[in-house]
């Protein structure tokens, strides 16, 4: 337990992404079967066992300590995990003397996987008193379910690439089929073995994808060669259905199924379709499209309420077809593959699937034109796509381009900074701005937002000055700073669309703002008011 | 005479109505008795201030020779009047020069402790408990989720960092005052002898412990002409917790941010902060030191000044000790 706790610390702690991936391919590396397999599941979420309810970790913390002192210190501390583990009462001594050293991840996991559900409680509690605080945190975010260490399933896949030396899109395909402790999966990375055959049903299929493109480097290429269609702004999925299995995956080939019950309910066909996740609604024959925010009622989800499925329904717009029964089309022309996809999609529930549209275009100009004047604010650019293009996993150059329609503009306050991490922690690099409200002779700033790149570091120096020389006043690592209608700093910031939000008090939220331009010539009462952000609203 | 005719709290801090003196006070004060050197604790601008030497002394390094207009000098073990009330004075193990008052008249005597801790520090005398009718303790690590661990294994920890990331500098946050040199002399136990760098805050405060007998091995100014990075790649070096916020800190060669303080036993704090290596390392008594110091002194009555003030006048009532909290404002517990 000992390594796989220090693990979790050290993650926790650990900003850069580099260091995340080298932490976890070291424990690969150190870490014996199968408790490598239980602790990588552990942080993808894989693990699937006896749940205990935090509830029940509370009641049997509140047998060992005046419920009074608790409810200080969990107040103080803001996590029953990290609660619990620091209160609980141990006697003195080394953990080790108490047997902590015998105690791993797989006999954790093998013994709730036995335990009937009145004899969990009494195990974790055996198992608190033997660890030391740092082993009972780890024991409670593993047996609580969320971990919340920074790391993402892809990051874990990733690791696991780089441990084995192979390329990420071979784990992603593998990833459905195998489950914890993963041993078949170790024992190709070890190279001891050849890689495992995917045997599980409706398999996910590693994801192509597209690079950026612009006018200028579309000069390179035929119009002819390409065929375009919306960029839509869900979420990527692939959905399959094979024999009695039906699954929905996102991109990166997690299985999302749990979380569109409705979608799943109509996947009556035999094939893998590629597609966007979208909210909509039937509409004269069509689909009518939900925004994005919509959309986000229906993720990260385990339980979807039928109110909710019914006011949310879920359906995909098709972009390709990859499986038709038991034909694998992926080595075909993107042109046959489309036609493939145009007779499929018209045997399936229309409520539930639609095709994505084709463009007609004769110039790269006329692209250029129509990415700036979609039909729909669900579209957020278009996708360029060579005919004779293979369906190939990864992100080749040439066959797929998308060109995301230009950014949203608005000049606004530098109102707070707040220090970087890491390689930024001498620097205040997160910076939240506002546009003014109210009345016009008046204004006040409210903030709308938060950016943290977009500069260059030459320009995060003279923010990062600015901030220091007028600060009005510091919250820990945060100072706000003086911003006032004749003093303040202008920055420009570019980002993709604009949702309704009550948590945030102007009630917009931006999505993807960035810095894009440090406007040092422009006093603050010029910076735009709040009226022409709603204005912008999807 | 009642407890609270002895000493009370006020605005201004710990008044003593028949000695007519101050104890740490908050705000300038005819006459004051000052626990220790922090600057919370010992604030310039008295007309009069007893303390230990080492905190007279401190006082004047931080202060100036001219922090206050009058000053006496008290020893560990020395009993002195003042106003009729008897004062003195016992180690407190916070840092170098801390002392707790007791302060005594007419058969009733109360400890002010200030800030102390109970284990052992190669920087400064040991807490020594006296017997007395009420205890004022502190509470910055006042409740049951702070123990503090060993502190070899801290140093082992920031010592294996080291061993492990040779291209990086360590940059150890440690107050200036203390800490600092608690975190060095506790580098040296550990057998490691290299040079140390030091922020130039903390240079004064280094030579004092020196001159008191406080020996830290050889220390050197953390400042470099710009073209030679690469010298602190695997070193330690020691500033104050603000310093490495500041552009300070960007003269180092893939920074390691650590900070020596009771406040890393709680991850959150840790993140927040930006802390990669927490060293869990204090400078107060943690909840079993507290408690147990309670429970050795067995005072009729705890008075709580500062911290968590709540949890342990809780754990007073659980074990059937009268206590109360003293509500005065003033002593940052953030400040370790």
């Amino acid at each position: 337990m000992k390594p796989f706790a220090e693990l979790l610390d050290r993650l926790v702690l650990t900003p850069s992404r580099n260091a995340k991936l080298k932490l976890l391919v070291d424990y690969c590396a150190a870490t014996p079967d199968p408790d490598r397999g239980y602790a990588i599941a552990a942080i993808t979420r894989d693990l699937d066992i006896l749940s205990v309810k935090p509830a029940m970790i509370r009641r049997l913390v509140e047998e060992r300590v005046d419920p009074v002192l608790f409810g200080y210190s969990y107040d103080f501390v803001g996590d029953l995990a990290e609660t619990v583990s620091l209160i609980w009462p141990t006697p003195h001594g080394r953990a080790e003397d108490r047997g902590a050293d015998d105690l791993t991840i797989s006999t954790i996991v093998e013994a709730l996987h036995s335990a009937s559900r009145s004899d969990g409680p009494k195990l974790v509690e055996g198992w608190l008193d033997i660890l030391d605080s740092q082993g009972r945190y780890a024991l409670l975010k593993l047996i609580t379910g969320g971990m919340r260490v920074g790391v993402s399933s892809r990051l874990v896949k990733q690791a696991l690439a780089d441990f084995g030396g192979k390329d990420v899109t071979e784990i992603e395909e593998l990833w459905h089929g195998l489950t914890p402790p993963y041993l078949p999966l170790f024992a190709w990375l070890d190279g001891r073995t050849e890689k495992p055959v995917n045997l599980a049903a409706a398999p996910f299929r590693p994801v192509m994808l597209a690079t950026p493109t612009d006018a200028e480097e579309l000069t390179r290429y035929d119009p002819k060669d390409y065929l375009a269609e919306w960029k839509w702004d869900g979420i990527r999925v692939q959905v399959t259905a094979e024999g009695n299995a039906r699954r929905i995956y996102s991109r990166t080939g997690d299985d999302i199924s749990g979380a569109f019950p409705d979608l799943l309910e109509a996947m009556d066909f035999e094939g893998s379709i590629d597609g966007e996740l979208l909210v909509g609604w039937p509409e004269g024959g069509a689909i009518r499209t939900g925004r994005f925010s919509d959309l986000q009622q229906r993720l990260n989800r385990k339980a979807v309420p039928a109110k909710l499925q019914a006011k949310y329904p879920a359906f995909v717009r098709a972009y390709d077809l990859l499986q038709s029964g038991d034909r694998d089309l992926r080595s075909l022309a993107f042109e046959d593959r489309r036609r493939h996809l145009e007779d499929f999609v018209a045997g399936v529930p229309a409520d539930r699937f639609d095709l994505s549209p084709l463009l007609a275009f004769s110039s790269w100009e006329d692209v250029a034109e129509r990415r700036n004047d979609p039909p729909d604010p669900v579209i957020e650019g278009l996708m360029l796509k060579r005919r004779d293009g293979a369906y190939v996993p990864g992100r080749p150059k040439g066959p797929w381009f998308k060109w995301k329609r230009d950014p949203r503009l608005v000049d606004a306050v530098l109102m707070y900074a707040q220090r970087g991490h890491g390689k930024r922690s001498s620097f205040y690099s997160d910076y939240t701005f506002g546009v003014w409200t109210g009345p016009m002779d008046d204004p006040q700033l409210v903030p709308v937002g938060k950016a943290y790149f977009g500069f260059t570091d030459e320009e995060l120096k003279q923010i990062d000055k600015y901030v220091r020389d007028n600060t009005v006043e510091r919250f820990g690592p945060v100072r706000s700073v003086r911003a006032e209608p004749d003093h303040g700093l202008v920055v420009e910031v570019a980002f993709e669309g604009l949702n309704r939000s009550a948590r945030h008090k102007s009630g917009v939220a931006m999505r993807f703002p960035r810095i894009s331009r440090l406007r040092w010539d422009k006093p603050p009462f010029e910076a735009d008011r709040l009226e022409t952000l709603e204005a912008m609203l999807d | 005479m009642r407890f609270e005719d002895l000493l009370r709290p006020t605005p201004k801090g710990l008044y003593c109505p028949p000695g007519d003196f101050y104890i740490d006070p908050v705000r300038p004060v005819e006459r004051a008795l000052v626990t220790h050197g922090h600057a919370d604790h010992a604030r310039p601008g008295h007309a009069h201030v007893t303390a230990t030497r080492e905190t007279l002394d401190i006082m004047a390094i931080r202060y100036g020779d001219d922090f206050s207009a009058a000053s006496q000098e008290a020893a560990y073990g020395e009993a002195m009047t003042v106003n009729g009330v008897s004062v003195s004075w016992h180690p407190a193990g916070h840092v170098l020069g801390a002392a707790q008052i007791a302060v005594e008249k007419d058969g009733v005597r109360i400890v002010a402790s200030g800030d102390y801790k109970r284990r052992r520090d190669p920087t400064c005398t040991t807490f020594e408990p006296v017997a007395c009718d009420v205890f004022i303790t502190e509470a910055t690590f006042g409740l049951p989720v702070f123990r503090h661990p060993d502190d070899r294994e801290e140093i082992a920890r920031l010592l294996k960092s080291v061993g492990q990331f040779p291209q990086s500098a360590h940059l150890v946050g440690a107050y200036a005052l203390g800490k600092a040199q608690r975190v060095i002399a506790l580098l040296r136990e550990a057998g490691y002898d290299k040079p140390i760098y030091i922020h130039g805050a903390m240079q004064k405060l280094c030579d004092y412990y020196e001159s008191r007998g406080v020996a830290l091995g050889p220390l050197a100014p953390a400042t470099v002409d710009r073209a030679a990075k690469d010298q602190f790649e695997g070193a330690i070096v020691i500033g104050p917790p603000s310093a490495f916020a500041d552009r300070w800190a960007r003269r180092f060669p893939d920074p390691i941010a650590c900070f020596a303080s009771g406040w890393m036993r709680v991850r959150q704090r840790a993140k927040q902060r930006g802390v990669e290596l927490p060293l869990i390392l204090s400078d107060h008594c943690d909840w079993d030191e507290l408690t147990e110091t309670i429970l050795e002194i067995r005072p009729q009555e705890v008075w709580v000044t500062h911290g968590r003030e709540e949890a342990l006048v809780r754990w007073c009532e659980l074990n059937q000790i009268r206590a109360k909290p003293l509500h005065i404002v003033g002593y940052e517990d953030e400040a370790e």
